[in-house]
């Protein structure tokens, strides 16, 4: 059995799952930071 | 820790912390995953497969240290009530529940090559199959908690019974041995061969950094939500 599918496998769930994570948070940070500073200035 | 629960003080700490977490964590998990990949030599036994380890453990001590994380934030609750201790819980509960899914992934494509099965119910298997529910229960009984506008004091109890499963999950491979190797990894020493472990400690700091990004732009999410929302109802009323 070819061990290297298995492998890249792996990895690419590893990594895109972790990039999508913080993709997420950023996206969320970044949102609620800028309603509350637009808030902030009115 | 007891002045980083003052939002306001945390936050001038959250904020140069997330981008050097960011980097610092990007810079290990890719060198260690190239290194991992490229560097190390193949084992005697699981032959090329042997690689995964460098991106399964560290998931693996992840989505264990993060349910640690929640009972810690739970205890704070309960106990002192800090008042970021039910956001951090909050925040650190889907970071928790990735890496548990990246464990319990990457470790059913590791054992069909080494064990030629995707999936067995051992121990370490289930125990860590229920530590992913929980989380996604946690999450769920989070959010329902705060549409409600409660305190989080259920959330920060089921935090705390949850972590039954830690000690379940660490012992397993002890109590139950089945499929799943036994420990190889210890605070003392290791079994495996230091030409191939060492790339390990290099993605364990940085997934470890990614997740700590991760769960400091959760927070920062959470309190300027609840900044937007304080100041709606202030308005609302005058």
């Amino acid at each position: 059995m070819n061990p290297w599918p298995f492998v890249t496998a792996a990895y690419a769930i590893a990594f895109v799952l972790t990039a999508a994570l913080l993709l997420r948070a950023y996206v969320s940070m970044r949102r609620a930071e800028a309603a509350a500073n637009a808030l902030k200035r009115q | 820790m007891h002045a980083l629960a003052n939002p306001a003080r945390f936050l001038r700490f959250a904020k140069p912390a997330t981008a050097w977490l960011l980097v610092i964590g990007l810079v290990f998990a890719i060198c260690g995953a190239i290194a991992g990949l490229t560097l190390t030599p193949p084992d005697y036994l699981q032959g090329e497969t042997v690689r995964i380890m460098y991106i399964h453990v560290p998931s693996a001590w992840l989505g264990m240290a993060g349910w640690g994380g929640i009972a810690a934030a739970s205890i704070s609750q309960l106990v002192w009530r800090h008042p970021l201790a039910s956001v951090a819980g909050r925040a650190t509960a889907p970071a928790g529940a990735t890496f548990a899914a990246i464990c319990l992934m990457t470790g059913s494509i590791w054992g069909r090559p080494t064990w030629g099965t995707w999936w067995e119910w051992d121990g370490r298997l289930t125990s860590m199959l229920v530590l992913f529910f929980l989380y996604l229960g946690y999450i769920a009984l989070g959010s329902a908690e705060r549409e409600r506008g409660g305190g989080g004091r259920i959330t920060a109890i089921f935090g705390l019974v949850g972590a039954i499963n830690l000690p379940i999950i660490h012992y397993s491979v002890l109590w139950w041995r089945t499929l799943h190797q036994g420990e190889s990894i210890g605070l003392t020493g290791s079994t495996i061969d230091g030409s191939i472990l060492w790339p390990l400690p290099l993605t364990m700091i940085g997934f470890t950094c990614l997740f700590g990004a991760a769960v400091l732009m959760r927070i920062r999410a959470d309190l300027a939500e609840a900044k937007v929302e304080a100041r709606m109802r202030r308005m609302g009323q005058s």
